[in-house]
């Protein structure tokens, strides 16, 4: 969907190369979720459980328009 | 080069509801069935369709099959084919409840029975009351159908081609469809899938327009191999929007922002919806509300650095009110925009949401051509079902709730044609010498470093050049202008460069083919936009502001060859019941 293709796309240009390796793997392992999960998330209406997970899902809403 | 090969009973292009409803239909019949996705099928844009699905259940309140095709018959504007669309209207409720078995979790009444909600167009006994109509989960509708046909289809054993890119279907010299050459993405393999019927199912085309609700994958694919296949395009021109997206990202602000008293404003701080529409202002019809905001930029008066936009104020309701009522609204904005719509309003302008045009084909989802002399004749072996099709229940204008059910009705259908004629077929009709050449040539051009500009430069322009020549502002000269510029792109396009020519995950190349297939659709959409010399439904020319049923009533087909538009009837007859002729449409 939009919403995501949008947050996700600008996070790799401009957010992933900067993560440690450990927070990489995390990213790569929250594009498992299904896309309805993955939107509650991004737009900050379920904060996600799992601590490293919740972080990068901070780090990718801060990227979003700036 | 030899190719890798596969056969099958039948291919589908695509995995979104309409692909999946086909191909577990199919599985279930023990068919051997493939189904080629560009991405994993649980993100196909099916996933994003929050509303609901159309059907005449009552639930709630009293309802009909035929009060429902009314509506329908209304909604198009009379465009929409009138067996096609009491044939939806009469299945709907089989296939809700074939849904509920399959597993998807409808939202429950207190009385247990499934949930059904309101929506804009439904009425009660031919235009009286409001219906309810629309079956809902909670508001993730699309999300839980996808999720449970997916299930479904791997439980019945479909074979899935994961991020494999179908670039060209395959046709003999006799013009039947024998299969499709794909593109395994990770690996750059080409891989040839032969097939007795090939069922395309890829999706709507919003990626034509800057501005636009549709993910990136939507970039019409399946129509644009059709078309270079020789088949038309059916009712291009008709493409809906929504008067107010995030502005430059596309995503939807419900109307519920100026149903709570929000307003807007251009970039003089006039609330300028007063000069158009005096008594309904903010509130008027989605159409008025999306070409004033269209004027008010083409005359400079628009917002921004860019003056390339409006804005939606509502922090005059307050922070609560934001809050409380509009909080799907706010955490877009918070989340996009970074800013706080109970503080600063958003900048908005129009967004492309549903192609009503594509494929032709009938109610059983079988692709139709004009025949030389009368009526249209099935291609043999290709089929298309959901958005890429046109077959036509939507018409000029396609109602909310119905979009979902048209997948899983003519997915059914046509799923169910197709076995009829597998039962008859059993062998695969030979493939000639050289049958991938022009899929391969295609796939081969982008192999080959050229110097010319590059694929994403080109598609931004090509967003900007629909988005001005071809939204919801149009006239002879602006349409004019458009098709001049879009068969200027479609030349350019053929020296594009792309920034990575290696084998391995290029979603470079993947990127430029999805452009090929967007420049040909464009130059379909402004074409057939420029002969429609009406305003119906979502097509609304300012040069001609009435709808014309003595000229006008018949569907456009727009061809590849020699960019040339053709005609064909509406049909008017329904099944069973009597025809809805032409009212003028009021609500």
């Amino acid at each position: 969907m939009l919403e995501l293709d949008l947050l996700l796309n600008e996070f790799m240009e401009r957010g992933y190369a900067q993560l440690e390796p450990d927070a990489q793997h995390c990213f790569d392992r929250i594009l498992d979720y299904p896309d309805a999960v993955l939107l509650e998330w991004l737009m900050g209406r379920i904060r996600p459980t799992d601590k490293d997970v919740a972080q990068i899902v901070q780090s990718i809403r801060s990227t979003a328009a700036h | 080069m030899s190719i890798a090969r596969r056969s099958f009973d039948t291919l589908i292009i695509g995995a979104g509801g309409g692909g999946l409803r086909a191909a577990l239909q199919l599985s279930r019949a023990d068919a051997r069935v493939a189904v080629v996705s560009k991405v994993f099928p649980t993100r196909s844009h099916t996933v994003a369709a929050q509303g609901g699905v159309n059907a005449a259940l009552a639930n709630v309140v009293p309802d009909n099959w035929h009060w429902h095709m009314f509506d329908t018959v209304k909604g198009s504007d009379y465009l929409g084919d009138q067996d096609a669309i009491e044939y939806m209207c009469r299945a709907a409720p089989r296939v809700v409840y074939e849904l509920e078995h399959f597993g998807v979790p409808f939202s429950r009444l207190d009385s247990g029975r499934i949930y059904q909600r309101a929506f804009g167009g439904q009425s009660r006994d031919f235009g009286g009351d409001q219906a309810v109509r629309t079956c809902a989960a909670a508001d993730r509708t699309g999300h839980a159908i996808l999720h449970s046909l997916y299930q479904q289809n791997i439980r019945a054993r479909t074979h899935f081609f994961d991020e494999f890119f179908a670039v060209d279907l395959i046709r003999d010299q006799d013009g039947y469809f024998l299969g499709a050459l794909a593109l395994e993405i990770a690996t750059g393999e080409p891989i040839l899938i032969e097939a007795k019927t090939t069922i395309i199912a890829t999706g709507g085309v919003g990626q034509l327009f800057r501005n636009n609700t549709n993910a990136l994958i939507n970039t019409g694919d399946g129509m644009a191999m059709a078309l270079r296949a020789g088949v038309p395009v059916q009712d291009m021109e008709f493409f809906q929007f929504h008067p107010t997206g995030i502005a430059g990202k596309g995503m939807l602000i419900t109307e519920a922002a100026r149903g709570e008293g929000g307003y807007l404003l251009n970039g003089e701080g006039e609330r300028f919806m007063e000069r158009y529409a005096p008594n309904a202002k903010d509130l008027a019809s989605r159409d008025v509300v999306s070409r004033s905001i269209a004027t008010e930029i083409r005359e400079g008066r628009g917002a921004g650095p860019k003056k390339d936009h409006v804005l939606l104020k509502v922090d005059h309701l307050g922070t609560d009110v934001v809050r409380k009522r509009l909080p799907g609204i706010r955490d877009m904005a918070m989340t996009f925009l970074h800013l706080d719509p109970a503080e600063t309003p958003i900048p908005v302008s129009p967004t492309a949401h549903y192609t009503m045009g594509g494929i032709p084909t009938d109610r059983h989802g079988q692709v139709v051509v004009p025949e030389r002399h009368g009526a249209e004749e099935a291609v043999p072996g290709l089929y298309a079902v959901g958005e890429c099709a046109c077959v036509s229940v939507h018409g000029a204008n396609r109602l909310g709730g119905n979009s979902l059910l048209d997948i899983l009705v003519f997915g059914r259908a046509a799923a169910r044609h197709v076995i009829g004629h597998l039962a008859e077929q059993h062998f695969h009709r030979p493939l000639p010498e050289g049958a991938a050449d022009a899929a391969m040539a295609r796939l081969e051009r982008w192999n080959t470093p050229r110097k010319g500009e590059s694929v994403p430069h080109l598609r931004a322009e090509m967003g900007r050049v629909m988005e001005d020549h071809c939204g919801v502002f149009r006239n002879e000269e602006v349409l004019q202008d458009g098709q001049k510029k879009m068969l200027e792109l479609q030349e350019r396009m053929k020296d594009a460069s792309i920034s990575d020519y290696s084998q391995v995950f290029n979603t470079a190349r993947i990127e430029a083919m999805e452009l090929e297939n967007l420049m040909d659709l464009g130059v379909a959409t402004v074409t057939s936009a420029l002969a429609r010399k009406e305003s119906r439904g979502a097509h609304s020319r300012i040069d001609y502001p009435e709808r014309d049923d003595i000229h006008w009533l018949r569907h456009s087909l727009f061809g590849m060859d020699g960019i040339q538009m053709d005609y064909k009837p509406v049909r008017m007859k329904p099944l069973t019941v009597d025809s809805f002729p032409p009212r003028k449409r009021t609500y």
